[in-house]
């Protein structure tokens, strides 16, 4: 067998169906992890009957999704209607294709011999940032012409939310993402990995202001609260996916499970050293090589999935004006000007980075102990407590 | 316009006022089937992108006949149907009803009877405030205070079962008193409760009050400033948090509050924030009052729960008005008597009706989602509304 087949076809091929597959199981298992946790920090249980403690509810949910009628609404634009779904998990799916989850991996096959190839599903693509972020803006417009097919005015509304939303978290979006690249020189997110090791620190020290506002964006990307205002719920009654039912509104939830995913592995790749140990230079710390990279990874990836659990449990809403005054008023000029900022760090090699880490980290931790410190409203009051009552009858 | 004006609230329709490049505005049904609307109630909004241009409540799909049902049933048997009037605050409802009998009978009741009557009042409100900061908080998007506060309520519900057997429509009052007497034990349990509300509080206000999010959507929204509130005719804590200290107990004091302490918390700012505010002090406040209960009840075990009440409630011809604070306002019974044992007219001042009248202008100007900050931080029930 031709080495050129194996290696632009058959692996590409196998690791694209595992992913896909995988992909899809997690993102279903994760549901049913969230409304665990969510219920943990609601005290309450949550779904504890099918299966051991609930672990198959998860299936029992797509069962009945499945079996569920498939309705479209009377003058609804058929194909848009019927359409919407894929445009959205296309690309959640797609974007797969480029995350890294492993190191360089040998294999010897039987008739084929030693097989060297990275742990992800295509090639290691060298513009791999700019297709993840093309690519999953495609996203949106599913949601948009879901929401525009539907012939429902609450949808309409939570697709045009849709669109506003995204023009104002891309562009800070992309600006933290420039500035993991000049921290790596390079658009490769192998290579973004690679530079960590060199560099000896997490992106996340000298990009904390990047990281942040690509995690803040990044919510915002996959409709979560507190930036669910495509489908908010108590508003649009489920927003753009109102009229959706059966699986066609599984692939919409799925979706935005698959998404979530993307944004964390994603953040993992650029700013936490993706699949690295912690301190990957310190050579005494080389017993926590025990665990494989791919362990390292999932373990990241799961602290922002739960971070992104613990939002839902604690955030009110945003309005989608204030989402947008974020965007542009805070997001915007916050990640521009941290991106000079890096640019000086980089151009002084790897000691910039570690200095501007430094910096930047000590400055987060004495603001997090600034506002653990501020003396707090007093309890019971409001403005005016305790006025005497002046009585008009 | 002419919905700013009282009385002529959804009758004239607005104007047709021309938007952004002459193109008409969206007519959007908000209700009666909405998670936000707290029920049935329906708004018919016009808006402008997400900018509410005119919003026009209308009401009367949980409309059941009750102040006519009222004119059919003799003084006793209508006090079931008060408890589903506002379903979430039951007490209130029994007590301003029996009030207004007594007062045309000239029925006085017993201390004991006062102070219990009092406490279940003040358990109420907690129950019924709680209730509303749930699902406040829910319509802004914040799911977790709910299962917080149905917490406490749970304790609450269970104490008033144990009372009279009823969790939520509890015909707990009656004409001259109190049906029967506490249960051994109950005071304590009640004050045990009261006792533990304070954290609890506290850990509401650690969700929300200094939460940034909730207060950029509640800071500034739904302002109706105290002059519009009085002539609108609004009460409760909505009127309080526009400055105005207009509390019933402490203004047309009944029963035994002019012996009790606490103060009547008001906010400044008229907004849905400060509506908050003066909420979740309310219940502080509520706990005071109803500590020094069970204080006074503890110290007095013994005692009538029933006035000297005629076998047959026949009032002479005549009227009487009489009203209590419930937790959404005033709520008042105006009862004419023909000298019937059955009420000739019975007329509700329902708070939620009253109070809902401002939407309109409360509202206008704002945007879609701040429709249901604004619908929640009334706290309507639809059942008093509609009656």
């Amino acid at each position: 067998m031709s080495q050129s087949l194996l290696y632009n076809v058959l692996i590409p091929v196998t690791k694209a169906v595992v992913c896909f597959l995988v992909v899809a199981l997690v993102a279903g298992v994760l549901t049913l992890i969230e409304r665990r946790v969510l219920a943990a920090l609601q005290i309450r249980k949550g779904p504890n009957r099918v299966g051991w403690n609930g672990a198959l509810q998860w299936l029992a949910d797509v069962v009945k999704l499945i079996t569920k009628e498939d309705h479209v609404p009377s003058k609804a634009e058929k194909v848009v209607h019927l359409l919407a779904p894929l445009l959205v998990m296309a690309p959640a799916l797609t974007v797969f294709a480029v995350l890294p989850f492993g190191p360089d991996f040998s294999v010897t096959l039987p008739w084929i011999g030693k097989v060297t190839t990275p742990v992800h599903a295509a090639a290691d693509v060298n513009v791999a940032l700019l297709l993840l972020l093309a690519v999953s803006s495609i996203g949106v417009y599913g949601i948009i012409l879901g929401g525009w097919g539907s012939n429902s005015k609450y949808a309409l509304v939570g697709g045009l939310r849709s669109a506003a939303q995204l023009i104002s978290y891309e562009v800070p979006m992309g600006f933290a993402v420039v500035a993991a690249i000049l921290m790596a020189n390079s658009l490769s997110l192998v290579a973004i990995i690679e530079a960590q090791r060199k560099a000896g620190v997490w992106f996340v020290f000298p990009g904390l202001i990047a990281f942040f506002c690509y995690f803040v964006s990044g919510v915002a990307e996959t409709n979560r609260i507190p930036f669910d205002l495509p489908e908010a719920e108590s508003e649009l009654v489920a927003g753009f996916h109102t009229e959706y039912s059966g699986f066609r509104w599984a692939i919409f939830f799925l979706s935005e499970y698959a998404n979530m995913i993307v944004i964390s592995t994603v953040a993992t790749t650029l700013f936490f050293g993706g699949w690295l140990r912690p301190f990957p230079n310190v050579a005494w710390l080389g017993f926590l090589d025990v665990v494989p990279p791919m362990a390292w990874l999932l373990l990241k990836v799961c602290l922002f999935l739960f971070v992104y659990i613990w939002f839902r449990g604690t955030f009110p809403r945003y309005r989608f004006d204030q989402l947008m005054a974020l965007g542009w008023k805070a997001l915007l000029p916050i990640s521009l000007g941290n991106l000079v900022l890096v640019a000086f760090a980089a151009l002084w090699g790897a000691a910039g980075l570690r200095v501007l880490g430094a910096v930047l980290t000590v400055a987060f931790a004495g603001g997090l102990l600034w506002a653990r410190l501020r003396p707090a409203r007093p309890r019971g009051t409001t403005s005016m407590a305790g006025r005497p009552a002046e009585v008009r009858v | 316009m002419s919905e700013g004006t009282p009385g002529t609230a959804a009758l004239v329709p607005p104007p047709e006022e021309p938007t952004l490049l002459g193109l008409h505005e969206m007519e959007l049904n908000f209700g009666p089937q909405h998670p936000a609307t707290h029920g049935v109630l329906r708004v018919v909004l016009k808006v402008d992108g997400e900018r509410i241009v005119s919003a026009r409540p209308d009401v009367g799909y949980l409309h059941r006949g009750t102040e006519k049902l009222f004119e059919t049933e003799t003084y006793p048997m209508v006090i079931p149907h008060t408890d589903r009037m506002d379903y979430v605050a039951a007490a209130t409802n029994n007590h301003a009803y029996c009030l207004a009998v007594e007062k045309i009978l000239g029925v006085e009741v017993p201390k004991r009877a006062q102070y219990i009557r009092v406490l279940l009042d003040e358990m109420q409100r907690v129950s019924s405030h709680l209730l509303w900061l749930a699902t406040a908080a829910i319509d802004l998007g914040a799911i977790t205070p709910f299962f917080y506060t149905f917490r406490e309520r749970e304790v609450i519900l269970d104490l008033f079962e144990e009372y009279c057997g009823a969790r939520l429509t509890l015909n707990c009052m009656r004409i001259g008193g109190l049906p029967v007497d506490l249960t051994p034990g109950w005071v304590e349990r009640t004050q045990a409760f009261f006792e533990t509300l304070e954290a609890k509080i506290d850990e509401y206000e650690d969700l929300l009050t200094e939460n940034r999010i909730w207060k950029e959507r509640t800071v500034g929204i739904g302002v109706l400033a105290a002059d519009r509130c009085v002539a609108w005719g609004v009460t409760g804590p909505v009127l309080r948090a526009a400055g105005v200290a207009w509390d019933v107990r402490r203004a047309l004091p009944y029963e035994c509050y002019p012996e009790l302490e606490f103060d009547i918390p008001v906010g400044k700012n008229a907004d849905t924030y400060d509506r908050y505010l003066v909420r979740v002090a309310e219940l502080r406040q509520s706990r005071r009052i109803a500590l020094q209960c069970c204080d006074w009840l503890a110290k007095n075990p013994e005692g009538e729960i029933r006035g000297k009440v005629p076998r047959v409630i026949k009032p002479a011809a005549g009227m009487a008005y009489a009203s209590v604070e419930a937790p959404k306002g005033e709520l008042g019974f105006f009862l004419v008597s023909s000298g019937a044992n059955k009420p000739y007219r019975l007329h509700v001042r329902a708070p939620s009706f009253v109070n809902l009248q401002s939407l309109p202008e409360m509202i206008r100007g704002h945007l879609v989602s701040d429709l249901v900050a604004v619908i929640g931080t009334y706290d309507i029930v639809l059942g008093e509304v509609d009656r």
